[in-house]
């Protein structure tokens, strides 16, 4: 798995592209943690090349909800979830805490 | 029927995941059947890391592939002490986010993912989880 960060005006974009599992889940963590500690809660998760997220790389993604939506500061926004992730997403009902795009740009608005 | 086994490692799970969705392939599921066999294999790897283990490179994972005729039975054995998915509670779901709780939501998943999930223990041989897909016809 790679992790990318573009830091824009209105929110980061996080790109990670692969598997997200339980051995590669910890870098996404550091990533998105490394964002909220530097004051800046606006997120979004592009996943157009995730193709395969176990569960514990969807918690990472809670816990960074978590700590974006305290104080309404802002959220994490999911960008091209896959339909396979996004099925499993929905069957644990995990989908209903994120807000999911079709594309990049629709996300970025969206903060 | 194929065996191999894997350090007990999170790194070993990108290979165990490509040793079951080659078997899934071989067995005729579809697309979305072998994503499934994959999640529910990945979910159950990393609970004997976890819980059978409690850490990594502590022991094996054995993984067994049998493709048939109605789909792919996969059954994984470790030597860790006994962990069974099936005492695991249902996790809280449908909660608000600050109520969410992590246990759970992997063996909620494996057991969804699979048509059938089973769970054997022996003292000599450790945990033996059985894990079966039918194939859509």
């Amino acid at each position: 798995m790679e992790v990318t960060t573009t830091e824009f005006k209105r929110c980061d974009v996080v790109k990670a592209s692969g598997r997200v599992d339980s051995s590669t889940a910890p870098r996404l963590e550091e990533a998105l943690n490394s964002i909220v500690e530097a004051g800046r809660y606006k997120i979004v998760f592009d996943m157009s090349e995730v193709n395969f997220m176990s569960s514990k790389g969807w918690w990472v993604l809670i816990d960074a909800q978590k700590k974006c939506k305290r104080y309404k500061r802002g959220e994490v926004v999911l960008v091209n979830v896959q339909e396979n992730i996004r099925e499993s997403l929905d069957l644990v009902g995990m989908g209903t805490y994120f807000k999911m795009f079709n594309d990049i740009t629709a996300a970025v608005g969206s903060f | 029927m194929e065996t191999v086994s894997f350090p007990g490692r999170f790194e070993s799970l990108p290979k165990v995941g490509k040793f079951v969705a080659k078997a899934a392939k071989k067995a005729g599921l579809n697309d979305k059947a072998i994503y499934a066999v994959q999640l529910a294999v990945d979910e159950a790897c990393a609970n004997i890391i976890d819980h059978a283990y409690g850490g990594e490179g502590k022991g094996e994972m054995e993984c067994t592939v049998i493709p048939g005729n109605e789909g792919l039975t996969v059954i994984l054995r470790d030597r860790g002490r006994p962990f069974n998915p099936q005492h695991i509670p249902d996790p809280q779901l449908n909660v608000p986010l600050e109520m969410i709780k992590p246990r759970g939501v992997g063996v909620y998943l494996m057991r969804k993912m699979m048509d059938e999930v089973r769970y054997e223990y022996s003292p000599e041989g450790g945990n033996i989880l059985i894990l079966f897909k039918r194939k859509k016809s």
